[in-house]
């Protein structure tokens, strides 16, 4: 009861901001490529979720065809390019992160190099990546991947630098090698931190992966809204923001509850 | 003839910091026969965990050898399981995978692990809470898990520093008693330090009392009286209150040492 009611209040502002958009939409407040009327832009969103060609279970599944309109596919798009972006960024960042807790002689060996780099702007790769790679998946790749190392590589260092002594003490009382440390005290010590940099790192390769469609790619929500842009068709512009939205929230939701499951051990995640 | 199973001879330790050296151990001499149950017994900073920690293999003597079934200690190893006071329990894993951890890395079969494992469980009153984490266990608990996974490996020798420090007076009376009854089963040669005399007169053989900086051995002394200790009884009171002299004496050189040091910051 409590649970609906306070949903309930929070959709007040919302639900209010909608209809006074909507009002001042119809009193001709703005024009619609300035400011489109809420409902045109749901029509544009329902219009744009739809499938293209009628259903036909010869040619695809219904779950494929489900999925096959302008939006859905966009969406698919830009979010296997967040996942494998974010797989080589952090598949890089992890092991050199591992390496630099681990061992203080590489840190200080590559401490330097990561600290100049790190401040740099992902975005501000742009033009590069366009000379290195030209155009198309390859650039988009290359600046998410990059969006997505730094946040794990330096939380992998932090998790690992703090990870308590009295573990390691305790492991090798009981007779754990380096290795077994490694990978059954230090990895899991740290796996808090790790995730947390995994979960910063998804949420810049989102925002890298939308400004890299604007520039680089032919599809994706985000060389969507720049495509309805030529047209000023301002309805489609908000609908793929929105869709881009309920993307963003939908990954950030899920890496938290992976979160949660992972660390269920872990102080401060209620059980 | 005694059974020597631990010699401790001449150790000295010495750590260099900025504000001067610092001589946590000095010439400590010491043997301890098999099966017995030592207690250390003294001030804060009096070297107790130092010297505990050199029987352990985490820290070299700067002089002096420490030996274990006539082996120069020059690393850790599970023959000398520890007990520490902060239960060092790994968070991310539940109480059963923690006393099986020892086990893991020895290799043992799966089923034989598990028989250990059940049979620690039962020993030390766990059975309920084996897939329990360490967050979710209070610290006597969790302190009963930490000395599990030692005993899983079955050592021959257990060093125990402050284990039961952080617990409240009924929990520790309850833990001191298992030990004991652990103790009498197995006849392990333990070494316990305290800061508390009465847990030592309680629990211990044989009490060292050691002095403040430098850490040396005051008094070694036997505990002739039959267990169960009552806390209450004369015999048990006069040798506290001529312990509380020796370790009050090192107490206010420890606490004097401190408010010059700070003093000096
Ligand atoms: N790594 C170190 N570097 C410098 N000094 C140290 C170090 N470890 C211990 N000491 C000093 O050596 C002395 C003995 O320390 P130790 O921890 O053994 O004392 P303790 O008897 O266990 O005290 P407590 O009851 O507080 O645990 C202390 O004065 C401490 O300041
Ligand atoms: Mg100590």
């Amino acid at each position: 009861m409590t649970r609906l009611s306070s949903v309930l209040r929070g959709a007040i502002m919302p639900v209010l901001v909608v209809i006074i958009w909507e009002i001042l939409s119809r009193a001709g407040v703005f024009s619609a490529a300035f400011l489109p009327s809420p409902l045109a832009v749901a029509a544009r969103w329902v219009q744009a979720m739809q499938p293209l060609q009628p259903f036909n279970p010869s040619e695809s599944s219904y779950l494929v065809w489900l999925v096959s309109g302008e939006f859905p596919h966009d969406a698919a798009a830009s979010l296997s390019r967040v996942l494998s972006g974010f797989a080589i960024g952090a598949g890089l960042a992890l092991p050199l992160g591992l390496l630099m807790g681990t061992s203080q002689r590489i840190y200080t060996l590559m401490n330097p190099l990561v600290q100049i780099l790190r401040p740099i702007p992902p975005i501000a790769y742009i033009p590069l990546a366009i000379v290195w790679f030209g155009l198309g998946n390859a650039p988009a790749l290359f600046l998410i991947a990059l969006g997505s190392f730094f946040p794990v590589l330096v939380n992998t260092i932090a998790g690992v630098r703090q990870v308590d002594s009295i573990y390691l003490r305790a492991a090798r009382n009981l007779g754990a090698s380096s290795m077994t440390i490694f990978r059954r005290v230090i990895l899991p010590a740290s796996s808090p931190f790790i995730l947390a940099g995994a979960r910063i790192g998804i949420g810049t390769a989102f925002i890298v992966v939308i400004v890299a469609e604007m520039i680089a790619v032919s599809d994706g929500l985000g060389y969507r809204i720049l495509e309805a842009r030529e047209y000023l068709w301002s309805d489609k512009i908000i609908a793929g923001m929105l869709t881009i939205g309920a993307l963003g929230l939908l990954i950030d939701t899920f890496a938290s509850r992976l979160n949660d499951y992972l660390l269920r051990w872990h102080r401060g995640i209620g059980t | 003839m005694v059974d020597t199973h631990i010699s401790i001879s001449h150790v000295g330790m010495v750590f260099r910091s900025s504000g001067g050296d610092v001589v946590a151990l000095d010439d400590i001499q010491c043997d301890v026969p098999r099966g017995e149950f030592v207690c250390l017994l003294g001030p804060s900073g009096c070297g107790k965990s130092t010297l505990l920690n050199a029987i352990a293999g985490f820290a070299r003597p700067t002089s002096g050898t420490i030996t274990v079934d006539g082996r120069l200690i020059s690393a850790p190893g599970p023959d000398r399981g520890m007990v520490f006071q902060e239960y060092a329990l790994f968070p991310w894993m539940n109480v059963e995978r923690n006393i099986a951890f020892g086990l893991d890395i020895k290799g043992i079969a799966a089923d034989q692990k598990q028989a250990v494992v059940d049979r620690l469980l039962d020993k030390l009153g766990l059975s309920d809470f084996r897939d329990r984490f360490p967050r979710d266990l209070s610290g006597g608990m969790r302190q009963r898990v930490a000395i599990a996974r030692v005993l899983a490996l079955d050592p021959p020798l257990m060093l125990m520093d402050e284990p039961f420090g952080a617990l409240d007076a009924l929990t520790r009376r309850s833990l001191q008693t298992e030990l004991l009854r652990i103790w009498t089963e197995d006849r392990k040669t333990i070494v316990f330090v305290t800061h508390s005399i009465e847990e030592a007169i309680y629990l211990a053989d044989r009490i060292v009392v050691m002095t403040y900086r430098p850490g040396t051995i005051k008094r070694d002394l036997v505990v002739d009286l039959p267990r169960p200790r009552d806390p209450a009884s004369p015999a048990f009171n006069d040798l506290k209150r001529d312990l509380a002299e020796l370790v009050m004496a090192e107490q206010e050189r420890s606490s004097d040492a401190e408010r010059r040091a700070a003093a000096v910051d």
